[in-house]
């Protein structure tokens, strides 16, 4: 049993970058049993345990100082710890998982290009159609808080936890806050991003947990840890 | 911050407190009422948007509906009192615990007591606020409290103001809209006194689409050519807009002047009565018609005086009030050493009440104590 818990994403292009991204470091990440098993171990390194969690799992067990470390996106970082700052540090970006956070429109609305067109047609859909422009995302917390900076106040959101792009068409809801990377999704929806729209550009990150037990063992096992990636990770 | 459970001394300080302000607005005339709870979500997220959810609990009730856990007495009392009939005057007083959704870390509790009065329907507004605030301040002073800051403003004073002034229909909605966000609101001011700017070539192209002959198939044939055309929102709407942004973008400049008097306006602050003079010197010299408002405010430090309450000594700040949603006239806050945990605050909602199914504005004023907060002062902690 090591002193010091890391919780690595435990399936998918995610977990493989992860792998990569400490194997070049020096620290070889291998999965224990058949690859079913959410277990693995790491070589290199001493007093380092790894726990395989899914990643969005993660943000919650470093909030709850259950893992010392843990990688996953800031994004769910952001969106899913209430005060994240209080609460975790983000020690690196890794380099991969890259998505950006952004607030797209049907494309055929021409008179909205910024926040402020949406503010106004929130403004006027309600005026016209009796009830709150809705927002589909599954970010509440990320668009709540993204909207209220930029000033646009009556809109309702609506939860979407997958096919957010295709909510518009299906009328479930007029406009989304969702990931993208490349945005083809979204043109093939027939969605623009606001050109202010821009709420995050998240990656996968290293991140400490400042609610975890850092006792003197954890400590040296960071410190060691530390040295090996090259970074400050207290 | 989770409450600490009530009781032993604490309990008992709690219910004589409770006690004597429930006997202090009876024999007032205020008509005790208890609503529940629980509440429908819809109606707080129609009045505030979606910010409730980060400052109220609202949760799945059954039946697939949301509902939320009340964060102040106002809406539920309002809304029992309409569905009494909005065309008599009434007095109100309540008490219980209301519930707030806190930031992490945040020293302000998320549960409390608020005990309060609402006022409808009265026919004299300056004297009702009048015996608002100063039932307010009895309260305290029965609790054992000398408040240490009482603040007054006038959000009527904003508004009055901006319908004075004369300006583009466009411009006026939309300050009018904003004024409860004061970073949104000067920027506002600021982009209207630096006139149009350069737009985008889409801007441009849609602009010129409402000046064309048959401007809805233009506009039709600008969005086709962006994307296919789906969603509730329809042409007509896009259509609309398009028109109230050519107007916009037509807009003449706002003078510099206009803009100053705007800042000048809810920069004053000071003891009520100089403010009301220096409101009054203001607009005379740029020759705005504010009477109405003015005389409103006047008339409220007459009453006040009646009420013992001098208007060379309350304090006024003309831009106080704008980060309290729904108060559109006359506001107050007392607060002890700790000016983030009010002891007491309440305001003049007129407005609020069309919007909860009076079809008409109804006047209407309000005022809380928290009867917790004013206990801790007095036994310093």
């Amino acid at each position: 049993m090591g002193s010091l818990t890391l919780g690595l994403p435990s399936k998918g292009r995610l977990m493989e970058a992860t792998i990569e991204w400490f194997g070049a470091r020096g620290i070889t990440i291998r999965r224990s049993g058949a690859g079913r098993e959410y277990a693995a171990h790491a070589e290199g390194i001493d007093g380092l345990d790894i726990v395989m969690l899914s990643a969005g799992e993660i943000p919650r067990e470093l909030d709850r100082g259950r893992i010392h470390l843990g990688v996953t996106g800031e994004d769910l970082i952001r969106e899913k710890i209430a005060g994240w700052e209080h609460r975790v540090k983000i020690a690196t970006a890794m380099g991969f998982g890259h998505a950006d956070l952004v607030v797209a429109v049907p494309a055929w609305w021409v008179d909205v290009e910024t926040m402020a067109d949406l503010d106004e047609a929130c403004a006027q859909f309600r005026a016209r159609h009796g009830t709150a422009l809705r927002i589909g995302t599954k970010y509440h917390a990320l668009t709540r808080d993204f909207f209220r900076r930029k000033g646009v106040a009556d809109y309702r959101i609506v939860d979407s936890q997958g096919a957010t792009e295709a909510g518009p068409k299906n009328q479930s809801f007029e406009a989304i806050v969702d990931i993208t990377s490349s945005g083809e999704t979204l043109t093939a929806n027939h969605l623009r991003v606001l050109s202010d729209g821009m709420i995050l550009q998240s990656q996968a990150s290293l991140c400490l947990s400042l609610a975890a037990d850092w006792g003197a063992e954890a400590v040296r096992a960071r410190d060691s840890l530390g040295t090996k990636l090259g970074l400050a990770l207290g | 911050m989770t409450p600490a459970t009530r009781l032993g001394p604490d309990l008992a300080a709690l219910d004589r407190a409770l006690a004597a302000l429930a006997r202090l607005f009876d024999d007032a005339g205020y008509e005790a009422v208890s609503p529940p709870h629980l509440f429908p979500a819809d109606l707080m997220l129609d009045l505030y948007g979606e910010d409730i959810r980060a400052r109220a609990f609202l949760f799945p009730g059954g039946g697939g509906d949301e509902v939320c856990l009340r964060p102040d007495f106002t809406v539920p009392v309002v809304l029992a009192h309409g569905e009494r009939g909005w065309d008599r005057p009434a007095r109100y007083a309540y008490q219980g615990p209301v519930f707030r959704r806190q930031a992490s870390g945040s020293r302000r509790p998320v549960e409390y007591f608020q005990a309060g009065i609402e006022y409808l329907g009265a026919a004299d507004p300056a004297e009702a606020e009048a015996e608002v605030l100063t039932l307010t301040l009895r309260g305290l002073e029965l609790l054992g409290v000398a408040p240490l800051r009482l603040t007054t403003g006038d959000l009527g004073i904003v508004f009055g103001l901006l319908n004075a002034l004369d300006m583009p229909v466009g411009r006026r909605a939309r300050l009018r809209r904003h004024l409860w966000r004061p970073a949104r609101f000067h920027a506002l001011v600021a982009a209207a006194v630096a006139g149009p700017t350069e737009v985008t070539a889409r801007r441009a192209r849609l602009i010129a689409a409402v000046g064309a002959p048959d401007p809805l198939a233009q506009i039709e044939r600008l969005a086709a050519g962006e994307g296919e055309i789906l969603g509730l929102r329809d042409i007509e709407d896009i259509a609309e807009r398009a028109a109230a942004l050519a107007e916009a973008a037509a807009e003449p400049p706002m003078p510099a002047e206009q803009a100053e008097l705007i800042e000048a306006v809810l920069g004053v602050n000071g003891p009520a009565e100089g403010a009301l003079a220096r409101l009054r010197g203001l607009t005379a010299n740029a020759g705005i018609g504010l009477d109405r408002e003015l005389d409103a405010f006047e008339r409220r430090l007459e009453a006040l005086a009646r009420h013992g309450i001098s208007g060379s000594e309350l304090a006024f700040d003309a831009d106080f009030g704008r980060n309290l949603e729904y108060y559109d006239g006359f506001v107050f806050e007392v607060s002890g050493p700790d000016p983030s945990l009010p002891l007491a605050g309440g305001g003049r909602y007129d407005s609020m009440t069309t919007r909860l199914g009076a079809g008409t504005s109804v006047p209407a004023i309000g005022a809380m104590i928290r009867p917790e907060a004013a206990l801790a002062m007095r036994g310093g902690r």
